[in-house]
């Protein structure tokens, strides 16, 4: 009798819908109109993007703030043949880092800046990418 | 400049998909080769004398290997049942139908599929598996295309009551 054992290919998928809550909701929303925001705390820090409750408190968060379409990469990584590099950015204004993608020659403290797409819908892929500046 | 003409984002879209290799282990291997022959295979535990289905190996409640293996019946009774009535992507078949929990006869574990040409299902209807043609057997439990009433009485309670 055959005794080898049977595997087979096995995909699992969820289609979610979120609700995005008040805070998130409203960053992409802005990212939608080219803008990008973030949440300062009680501390007076601004993490982008911005969560409800301060990490290091948790308290709510107080204002909205607008931060800048330009920042520093504070680290990236590249996979082996990819254009485009994996990369933290702290925007201008910001005091955390926002996983993005990076076009262009990267190295840790690069200037970068927003690259928008014509098309946004209200998703962070809104941003199509950060581009090198300098 | 803000777009003041549509509304706010308050819902995304975030699906996750997730490709997994199976590997069904030797008995699992052994049940669906089995299944392939319109065939159904359990295995048997030596201490409680239950037989599992789909066989894993071992016995979960005695922890003693149960590698016996015993073909059990292709007519079986419903012990539970759900009507679905929500489409979604990867439903069989048009809403509503019938998704059944079926002890067939020699095992002591239920198995789940779907029944068709039946209006409603009852607890302790008894049901035949409908098999796919000879040609298109193979080993999984799509080779079983749903269950359908006999058209016996329904069982009595006390052969399922054990098994709820």
């Amino acid at each position: 009798m055959d005794s080898e054992v049977l595997s087979a290919p096995y995909v699992l998928e969820y289609t979610y819908t979120r609700s995005t809550g008040p805070v998130i909701g409203r960053f992409l929303t802005g990212l939608r109109d080219g803008r990008i925001g973030g949440a300062r705390t009680g501390g007076g820090r601004v993490i982008v993007p911005p969560l409800e409750y301060d990490p290091d408190s948790g308290e709510a968060i107080g204002d909205f703030v607008e931060v800048g379409q330009e920042g520093v990469v504070t680290t990236w990584a590249r996979e082996p043949g990819q254009q485009l590099a994996w990369a933290l950015v702290r925007l201008d204004g910001a005091d955390t880092a926002m996983l993005h993608l990076v076009d262009g020659m990267v190295a840790k403290g690069s200037r970068v800046r927003a690259r928008w797409r014509a098309e946004r819908t209200g998703s962070i892929r809104d941003i199509e990418c950060f581009e090198v500046i300098a | 400049m803000s777009d003041e003409s549509r509304p706010p984002i308050t819902m995304i879209h975030t699906p996750v998909r997730l490709e997994y290799t199976v590997t069904a282990g030797r008995h699992l291997s052994a049940y669906l080769r089995g299944i392939a022959q319109k065939r159904i295979v359990g295995g048997r535990c030596p201490s409680c004398k239950k037989v599992y289905l789909p066989p894993r190996g071992a016995c979960p409640t005695c922890g003693v290997p149960a590698v016996e293996e015993t073909q059990v019946a292709d007519v079986g009774t419903i012990t539970t049942f759900c009507v679905i009535r929500i489409p979604f992507d990867a439903a069989p078949f048009p809403p509503p139908y019938i998704a059944v929990a079926i002890l067939l006869d020699g095992a002591d574990m239920p198995i789940f599929h779907l029944l068709r040409g039946a209006e409603e299902a009852r607890m302790g209807m008894r049901v035949r598996a409908v098999w796919v043609s000879d040609e298109e057997l193979a080993p999984t439990l799509a080779s079983i295309r749903w269950f359908e009433p006999t058209g016996e009485p329904d069982a009595a309670y006390d052969t399922i009551a054990s098994h709820l």
